[in-house]
């Protein structure tokens, strides 16, 4: 249920970016999500691709700092208060989110929010049993790209 | 003391910066030969290494015999801390004191009634060239303590007759306050110091071209001849370099004239040597190497053929003041990879101490140093290691914040330290390039000043 994340060291400069996209780009490897998280010095882009393990291979062999990390994908619906719901269930089973960021894509009026927490398996145990769906890895490419 | 003889003030003309250069020499000689028998006498290190290459003081008949002895370096002073170099009893030593050392563990230099003597008149003949008189107010902000420079500079200026104002380092509103209010005519202290006094002076109102000042003495770190038309003419003021170092008297070793052709040497008490850093030995006079320096008359702690590390050039032509003593280029670099800022002798070696305290790990590091408004930064880039690595940005912070404090405890200076990405930091053929320095000290002085001292 839980998805690997690839994270990248980048230094805060033009044109950081457009190299790890590139090789991944060119071994046909597609990225789900993205994010980009900045401070005054440095940024730590943050992905998740079709082939993680590939991709950290390829990432890895071109000289680039990746940590994996294990995240929860869940699937929300896309309106006001959809959120708010889901906080209840951490904030009362006392697991801290560490990130997050959220995206949707146009359909089904559903958005699908990423997820960093302390404790993913409890934090995995209480969505299922509120009947929240957490998305798993292939099932967020099919959402993504269908 | 002649500089302070009842109902007249100190004239410099009366110091032996003017006698003929044949008297000087033999002067020398004389001394050479009495501090390389004290050394050997009282100096167990000294004593080895004279046996070893089977010379003897007596074997000493003219000065070229110098180059028979052997070098003394910061690390023989480190090796011997605290009190091992001494060559004077304990109850003869009335005063200690240190400096920064590598290891942080400082070197110990000691002063006889008679070098506190001789350091005073040095500093006398120092003030003199720079054209301070009994009348003047001088403002002393150099640091008093254990630093050289804040009780070096008080007692020579005492001994010519100035009012010294002893108001030390550090709080820069009350400096200017004092500079305006007392109607100061002179200040010793960092160029780079001075600058910053310009600038918050400019914040506070006060326009320093504009204040009695006339004269500042400043050293203690390298600076250039674009810094000192800035000083001049942002300060209103005449700005002079004055070189020394802690183990050798502290400042007064040499200084500028009004002139500004390189700074004299005092060498009827500190003999000066250039030489090739790599072969260690002697270059012609007017070529650039090394300033070795051999205290002539200290007892406390003599040093013979001290290394400074200093990069320099000696010129002996005649300078228009008719001071017939030798005199140095400005100081352009270093022949190893000490750095000073803020007045603060840094080695890489410190820092690299300090970031693998952090986290028992050393990454690749690269110090950088810049001059922003006139004040030295340091900034230290750290490449990420994958043990360093963290996937969240507070963690990332975290250490960049644990290791700017590491490096700012052992320093005592303030520093920025940025997180780099792997293998972005330049290798040079296996040997790191540790110190980039932009502060632009080195190209500045050869290229905007050929002439600092002109040589044959």
């Amino acid at each position: 249920m839980k998805i690997h994340q690839l994270s990248l060291f980048l230094e805060n400069k033009p044109g950081q970016m457009i190299q790890p996209c590139r090789l991944l780009a060119e071994a046909g490897i597609g990225m789900h999500t993205l994010t980009l998280a900045d401070t005054q010095q440095f940024g730590l882009l943050r992905l998740i691709v079709t082939d993680w393990e590939e991709g950290r291979a390829i990432l890895e062999q071109a000289g680039y700092l990746v940590n994996v990390t294990e995240v929860v994908a869940v699937e929300v619906a896309d309106r006001p208060g959809g959120l708010v719901g889901l906080l209840d269930l951490f904030e009362a089973g006392g697991i801290n989110i560490e990130y997050m960021y959220a995206f949707t894509f146009g359909r089904e009026d559903k958005a699908v929010l990423v997820f960093r927490f302390d404790q993913p398996d409890a934090a995995i145990d209480r969505l299922r049993a509120a009947g929240i769906n957490v998305v798993n890895g292939v099932e967020l490419g099919t959402r993504i790209h269908a | 003391m002649s500089w302070d003889a009842p109902g007249g003030a100190f004239h410099p003309a009366s110091a032996p910066d003017y006698v003929p250069l044949a008297q000087m020499r033999q002067l020398q000689l004389e001394r050479l030969r009495a501090v390389v028998r004290r050394a050997y006498d009282r100096v167990e290190l000294f004593r080895r290494r004279l046996d070893e290459r089977h010379f003897s003081p007596e074997k000493l008949t003219a000065l070229t015999d110098i180059e028979h002895l052997p070098f003394t370096t910061k690390a023989d002073l480190r090796d011997t801390y605290p009190f091992g170099l001494f060559a004077s009893p304990i109850e003869d030593v009335v005063r200690v004191h240190a400096s920064s050392g590598t290891t942080g563990k400082p070197i110990v230099v000691a002063y006889t009634r008679q070098d506190l003597e001789v350091w005073t008149s040095v500093m006398v003949r120092a003030f003199a060239a720079c054209g301070l008189n009994r009348g003047d107010l001088l403002q002393n902000a150099y640091g008093y303590g254990l630093f050289t420079g804040g009780l070096g500079a008080h007692y020579g200026a005492e001994a010519l007759g100035a009012t010294v104002i002893p108001v030390s380092g550090g709080n820069t509103d009350r400096q200017i306050m004092v500079l305006k209010d007392f109607r100061v005519t002179a200040i010793c202290c960092t160029p780079s110091y001075f600058i910053h006094l310009i600038e918050r002076a400019a914040e506070l109102g006060v326009r320093m071209r504009d204040l009695p000042l006339r004269v500042g003495i400043f050293g203690a770190e390298p600076w250039t001849e674009s810094m000192r038309r800035h000083i001049e003419i942002e300060g209103g003021i005449q700005a002079f370099d004055i070189y020394g170092l802690s183990e050798i008297i502290g400042p007064g070793v040499g200084v500028e004239c009004p002139f500004h052709h390189g700074l004299h040497i005092f060498e009827d008490h500190f003999y000066p040597e250039v030489i090739d850093p790599e072969t260690g030995h002697a270059m012609p006079d007017g070529e650039e190497g090394e300033l070795v320096l051999t205290t002539l008359s200290k007892q406390a702690m003599p040093m013979i053929r001290y290394r400074t590390r200093d990069i320099t050039v000696l010129a002996t032509e005649p300078c228009p003041c008719g001071r017939t003593v030798r005199r140095m280029g400005r100081i352009a670099r270093r022949s190893d990879d000490m750095f000073i800022i803020r007045g603060v002798n840094v080695f890489p070696s410190q820092i690299e101490a300090a970031l693998l305290a952090v986290e028992g790990t050393l990454p690749h590091y690269q110090i950088l140093l810049t001059r922003h408004k006139g004040l030295d930064a340091m900034e230290v880039q750290v490449e990420v290691t994958p043990e360093l690595f963290s996937d969240k940005i507070g963690a990332l912070e975290g250490l960049r914040q644990r290791l700017a404090y590491a490096v700012e405890h052992i320093l005592g200076l303030k520093v920025e330290i940025t997180l780099a990405a792997p293998r972005s930091i330049r290798r040079s053929e296996g040997k790191a390039e540790r110190v980039i320095d932009r502060r632009n000290l080195t190209t500045e002085v050869l290229r905007e000043n050929p002439s600092t001292v002109s040589v044959p």
